[in-house]
């Protein structure tokens, strides 16, 4: 058999399968029973690989949908995956049903017809969504526009340890003259890690006197000029990085050890919830604060999204439907499952989903939603794109 | 014997064969064997050359053209890179190989030795990623010496900010291929002993009063080490092109080669591609060199040994090289078993905060958290790793019984074609071989995952087999034969149950090496293949090191296991047959 199928795709490619309608819901469930989605994911944190199983567990039990997690060090394999599968012209059912992307690899994709949809905004709970509050309509800069899916919110924070360090900082300017004072207590994931690259667009838009330039791709004309102050930052900073800046963690969570070991006093997380979540885990102890800076700091959503090869679209819409469900969204919410924030509008939930979210327990090291502040915009990803590799040429490689 | 022409069937009683059909599959094993061993290499290898060339249809670009590799000429990491790839292969080998050449000298036949031994041979089962996580915990910063001579000895209540583990010259990496390649090149270096006829020359040597390091080294040193060439050969191409050890404790800026070579396969940008295919080739002609500059030396070490030899110098330093030897081996054993014990210390630690020489309290809780995906991770490494173990040991039953039958004569050449796919760097041919897959649409999963590990577990399997095998005393066979058993009847009565140890060793060797293996599942099984060994270098990213104790722990008894077993049943077996147990 496989072989004819083989032989048939060599011959004459066959037309893809007509795709489930999004909007015909009863027909997306209908089709979803008995599929297999495979989720490529991250697998470095164990706090998400247990909430990607729960998942599994209840759209199994709810809609006899099979998830299987497949975990990946860098979102990026996916993505090359499914463009080789279209190389190869293997249309139908490619080895990947559902991604969680980052908004480059997003803009990636969606320039390369590599996604399925629009079909985010035909979910059942996208009404539940704060569709006009909370950035889930731009991704990095790219529109959406229904070809991915929300599930959580991230902000930057920094961690510090209070025993050692019991000051927050107010800017990037701050971070460099505590550094210089206490050198070898501080360090960022190193980029490409989208932590990284994060922390690197942090400084860029706290130093900038105006970074709406940011908002608009990267040419060669400004390029250098806007980048300058970055580099020059980076040039003062790095020596008096963790290990003097010749190592650097390979993610964010492999900070936590060095926090809990006293190696560094401060890091940065892309999410506000993950110290408490930590020191839950007895990862991190118990004196972990986290701050923002003065003028904000950068906030994007963590989307799901589906390759237009996918054999089971109609399975990965029912687990992205449940992950923005009420249920999944406050167990995200909870530091001691995940600590993420949530997407929904807390004025379209009922009374009973609301008094879930109201009770939580947000964690000592969690900064409440007014707290948190400003959420600043993310740079376009073309500034992103030309940024990590100056960074890899500069700090990356042969110093 | 494999990759030979095997002649006119003597006599029509060979037609009876493993199976009972009327086609002879016998005679056709070793050519069966050498294409699953050498097919995926050279497909690969191909896989690897068009797109090194600009050439990858799939992506709508054809070649020739020399851009790859004006694009790799350009990454400004690639002299420290290549120059890392260089340095940390020679210089593990040229330190693991004289480490057990001292060892050797200086101590063969004593107690300490033995001692040694028996420690050593089943360090040589931990994966290479288990020892290199213990080592980390070891000596990182904030590892587990750092933490019970804290603050005592040291006065440190904080680790102090030391660049030990990912060190730019990556010293650190070659201390945890070091201790890998240690046990390896001693039980090989062991087996060739056997032959070498050393005590008599030792004794005349000492006699003529030469030291006891001195006159190993000049009378049976150039005996073993023609033997062990190839075993040396593998382990400096293994150590230029080792991916899972560079992502534990290797540096990064730059990484070596095979860790570049693995990032560009994974980036989204498909041009990447022709740069990690550009890549391969110049890791393949890096490891290609120092093979060839390793043989250089050979000459040199040659040259200015008979120098040496014909100088008379009796060795006057002799107690104190075996003394550092001795110290040497001994470190690298103790470093893979401490790191085995902190690793089991973290997969069940509570809060541990530094200084502390232990956790504030153990729990079971990291195992209920991480047991059930580690143990879904070993039913898939299991599963497997018995099927490429059993497969291996068929076709190298086969071919040894072939090669008996038929009385093919096995030649030095054909012993290389043997170490063939472990001399090809992995980086090299396994990129090409998932380009080619994808191209071809095959379906990535377990069944390509298994024939990849096929490729590396044979070799091993019928290294560890042949000898036994072959050493078997024939005469049996013909005491059988006479007795009315057919050539059947005498492999599967017989021979067999007589080698039930050396079988069993053998499996276990493939088991080992199977569950080991990180690159070929990784690329292979197109992320759908979850093994101990992937899961746990996923990990490594996370930095929780806890889930890596309960991951490396899970690897290492995988691994581990078989061989307990392979010493254990044919005991239980022949308990009342003590000719039998090969002890």
């Amino acid at each position: 058999m496989k072989h004819l199928a083989v032989l048939a795709a060599l011959l004459a490619p066959l037309p893809a399968l007509a795709d489930v309608n999004p909007a015909d819901w009863d027909a997306v469930l209908a089709e979803a029973t008995g599929q297999t989605v495979y989720w490529n994911a991250w697998g470095g944190s164990t706090t998400t690989n247990e909430f990607i199983a729960w998942v599994g567990d209840r759209v199994s039990a709810e809609y006899g949908v099979t998830l299987e997690h497949v975990k990946l060090t860098d979102t990026a394999d996916a993505v090359t995956r499914v463009l080789s599968e279209k190389q190869a012209g293997e249309d139908d059912d490619g080895a990947i049903d559902m991604i969680w992307i980052n908004g480059s690899n997003f803009a990636a994709m969606k320039d390369a017809d590599l996604l399925f949809g629009p079909y985010a905004e035909d979910l059942p709970n996208w009404g539940l969504v704060d569709a006009e509050g909370k950035a889930v309509q731009t991704d990095f800069t790219v529109p959406v526009e229904g070809y991915e899916s929300p599930w959580a919110m991230a902000q930057v924070v920094f961690v510090h340890n209070t025993e050692t360090m019991p000051d927050r900082l107010g800017s990037m300017q701050a971070l460099q003259d505590w550094a210089q004072a206490n050198p070898g207590r501080f360090s960022y994931p190193q980029p490409p890690d989208f932590l990284g690259t994060t922390f690197l667009k942090q400084v860029l838009v706290d130093i900038l006197d105006d970074p709406s330039v940011l908002a608009t791709p990267a040419t060669d004309e400004n390029y250098d000029a806007v980048t300058a102050p970055l580099w020059a930052y980076l040039d003062e900073l790095t020596p008096n990085l963790w290990r003097e800046g010749k190592a650097y963690p390979a993610t964010g969570t492999a900070m936590f050890p060095l926090i809990a070991d006293g190696e560094l006093d401060l890091s940065i997380s892309f999410s506000p919830g993950a110290a408490s979540t930590a020191i839950a885990n007895y990862e991190l102890p118990d004196t972990v604060r986290t701050f923002v800076l003065d003028k904000g700091t950068i906030g994007n959503a963590s989307f799901v999204a589906i390759p237009y090869n996918s054999g089971s679209k109609a399975g990965a819409m029912v687990v992205a439907d449940f992950l923005m469900s009420p249920e999944a969204q406050a167990r995200a919410q909870d530091p001691a499952i995940l600590g993420y924030g949530t997407v929904l509008n807390m004025d379209s939930l009922t009374a009973e989903d609301r008094a879930v979210f109201d009770g939580l327990e947000l964690g000592i090291a969690t900064l409440t939603p007014a707290e948190l502040g400003t959420v600043q915009a993310e740079p376009h990803p073309s500034w992103m794109t030309r940024i990590a590799d100056d960074w890899s040429a500069r700090y990356g490689v042969a110093q | 014997m494999i990759g030979q022409h095997v002649t006119v069937l003597r006599n029509k009683r060979d037609l009876g064969t493993l199976i009972h059909t009327r086609r002879p599959i016998l005679p056709l094993l070793p050519a069966l064997t050498l294409l699953f061993m050498l097919g995926p290499v050279v497909a690969g290898i191909w896989g690897t050359l068009l797109p090194a060339f600009g050439h990858l249809p799939a992506a709508g670009l054809t070649g020739p053209s020399l851009e790859p590799f004006r694009a790799l000429f350009d990454w400004p990491g690639l002299p420290r890179a290549a120059l890392l790839s260089v340095t940390t292969g020679i210089g593990a080998t040229v330190v693991s190989l004289a480490v057990v050449t001292l060892l050797l000298a200086g101590w063969s036949g004593t107690r300490q030795f033995r001692v040694l031994e028996r420690l050593l041979s089943p360090l040589l089962s931990v994966p290479h990623a288990a020892a290199a996580f213990g080592l980390a915990f070891l000596i990182a910063p904030s590892g587990w010496i750092a933490r019970l001579l804290s603050p005592v000895m040291t006065g440190w209540d904080r680790p102090p900010d030391l660049l030990i583990v990912q060190d730019p010259l990556g010293l650190t990496m070659m201390v945890g291929l070091i201790i890998k390649e240690i046990p390896f090149l001693i039980l090989i270096s062991i087996a060739a002993l056997g032959q070498a006829q050393a005590q008599n020359s030792v004794t005349i040597a000492q006699a003529l009063g030469y030291g006891r390091v001195t006159g190993w080294l000049k009378t049976v040193f150039p005996r073993v080490y023609a033997q062990i060439r190839p075993p040396v050969y593998v382990v400096l191409a293994y150590s230029m092109s080792v991916v899972d050890v560079a992502v534990i404790l290797g540096p990064n800026t730059p990484p070596t080669l095979s860790v570049q070579i693995v990032k560009w396969m994974s980036d989204p940008d498909l041009s990447m591609r022709l740069l990690a295919a550009a890549g391969a080739i110049m890791q393949l002609a890096l490891v290609v060199g120092a093979l060839a500059f390793w043989r250089l030396g050979e000459i040199a070490v040659a040259h200015f040994g008979r120098r040496w030899i014909a100088s008379g110098a009796r060795g006057k330093c002799d107690p104190i090289i075996a003394q550092v030897a001795l110290f040497s081996g001994g470190a690298s054993v103790l470093a893979v078993l401490f790191g085995l014990v902190v690793l089991a210390i973290w997969s069940v630690a509570g809060y541990w905060s530094f200084p502390d020489a232990f956790p504030d309290g153990f729990t079971s809780r990291n195992w209920t958290r991480h047991g059930p995906g580690a143990f879904a991770a070993l039913g898939e490494t299991g599963f497997i790793a018995v099927v490429v173990a059993i497969s291996a040991l068929v076709l190298t039953i086969g071919c040894l019984e072939a090669e008996y039958r038929h009385g093919l004569r096995v030649t030095q050449r054909a012993v290389w074609l043997l170490y063939l796919p472990l001399l090809v760097p992995q980086t090299a041919f396994l990129p090409g071989l998932q380009t080619l897959m994808l191209g071809i649409g095959a379906e990535v999963g377990r069944i390509p995952v298994m024939l990849a590990h096929l490729v590396f577990v044979l070799p091993y399997v019928f290294l560890s087999l042949s000898d036994p095998f072959r050493a078997w005393d024939t005469r049996t066979g013909t005491v059988a034969a006479a007795l009315g058993a057919s050539p059947d009847g005498v492999l599967w009565r017989v021979r067999l149950p007589m080698l039930l140890r050396p079988i069993l060793t053998a499996l276990a060797v493939g088991l080992a090496v199977s569950v080991g293996q990180y690159l070929p599942t990784l690329l292979i099984g197109g992320g759908r293949v979850a093994t101990l060994t992937t899961e746990a270098i996923a990990l490594a990213s996370g930095g929780d090191r806890r889930a890596i104790g309960v991951y490396g722990l899970m690897q290492t008894g995988a691994a581990l296991l078989p061989f307990a077993m392979a010493l254990l049943v044919p005991t239980l077996v022949w308990r009342n047959r003590r000719g039998l147990r090969h002890e």
